[in-house]
């Protein structure tokens, strides 16, 4: 995060400023009383992954339901975890009929890019009852560091 | 076929008539559902869930499924995005006739679930010879 100097921050002259402002904590005041938890946001490309973080690793979970270890494939270039594969219909082929297909096979590939830097050679992934777990160390230099203040 | 890109598929939230009693949430999971000549096979989608979590049962020819995905985030964990949730996947079907009940059998991989309804004898189709005079 870049630091601003508080004084050399130029404020634009607009009148309207003030009202704003007020309607922005207003905006900012209504989700808490409507909603205690937030509602997950919605996954627009498949799979939806869940990312959360502690003081040592980033943790990618994501959804992949019938997908085998061997069609799974999982890059990190730089600070971008890519997850790629394949989800097949083990039956197709075989002399079936189909009274309800609901879900689809193919292709995927989702990529994201972590929010810190990442130990990459140090990354660890398991898979359990369709979650895909990514265990991301952070790099030495981004985990937080406590500073200890020192009396005179 | 298997070169197609996999579109999103949103989880279906199930519609509730009366209020929850507990903070879950409940989808119905996707299925396909394939027939062959032996047998009717379910195939539900159930990411998050585990065997022991998994409750099937067959009452009056309705088969229920549940199955509850639990929470894989660790307590000390901050989310950053979330787009899927822990929950419960609820769906029922109603067999046929055709389905003999005492030889239903289940497995569950991956978090895919697979249900084997086997036909009764008679319902699989038996070719007759047409012997020349």
């Amino acid at each position: 995060m870049a630091l601003i100097r508080f004084n050399e921050r130029q404020l634009p002259r607009n009148p309207w400023a003030e009202l704003e402002k007020m309607r922005h904590e207003m905006e900012m005041m209504l989700p808490r009383y409507f909603s205690n938890t937030q509602p997950a946001a919605s996954a627009t490309v498949y799979p939806a992954l869940n990312i959360s973080e502690d003081d040592a690793n980033i943790y990618v979970r994501a959804e992949v339901p019938g997908t085998k270890k061997e069609e799974l494939e999982i890059f990190i270039e730089g600070d971008t975890l890519t997850i790629k594969g394949e989800r097949r219909d083990h039956a197709a082929g075989e002399k079936i009929s189909y009274h309800r297909q609901e879900i689809s096979y193919g292709r995927f590939n989702r990529a994201v890019t972590m929010p810190t830097r990442i130990d990459s050679g140090k990354i660890k992934a398991t898979g359990k009852n369709g979650i895909l777990t990514i265990v991301l160390p952070k790099s030495e230099e981004t985990k937080p560091r406590r500073i200890t203040i020192e009396a005179n | 076929m298997g070169f197609n890109q996999i579109k999103d598929q949103q989880k279906k939230e199930l519609q509730q008539t009366g209020e929850p009693t507990r903070p879950l949430k409940q989808y119905i999971p996707a299925v396909d559902i394939r027939e062959n000549d032996k047998a009717v096979t379910v195939v539900a989608e159930m990411p998050g869930v585990s065997k022991e979590t998994l409750d099937i049962q067959l009452k009056d020819g309705v088969l229920s499924i549940r199955g509850e995905a639990c929470a894989v985030t660790g307590e000390k964990e901050t989310m950053i995005l979330q787009e899927f949730e822990p929950g419960e996947y609820i769906r029922r079907f109603t067999l046929a006739d055709t389905i003999e009940q005492e030889k239903v059998e289940a497995s569950m991989v991956d978090g895919i679930l697979t249900i084997t309804l086997p036909k009764i004898e008679p319902a699989q189709p038996r070719r007759i010879k047409v012997s020349a005079e």
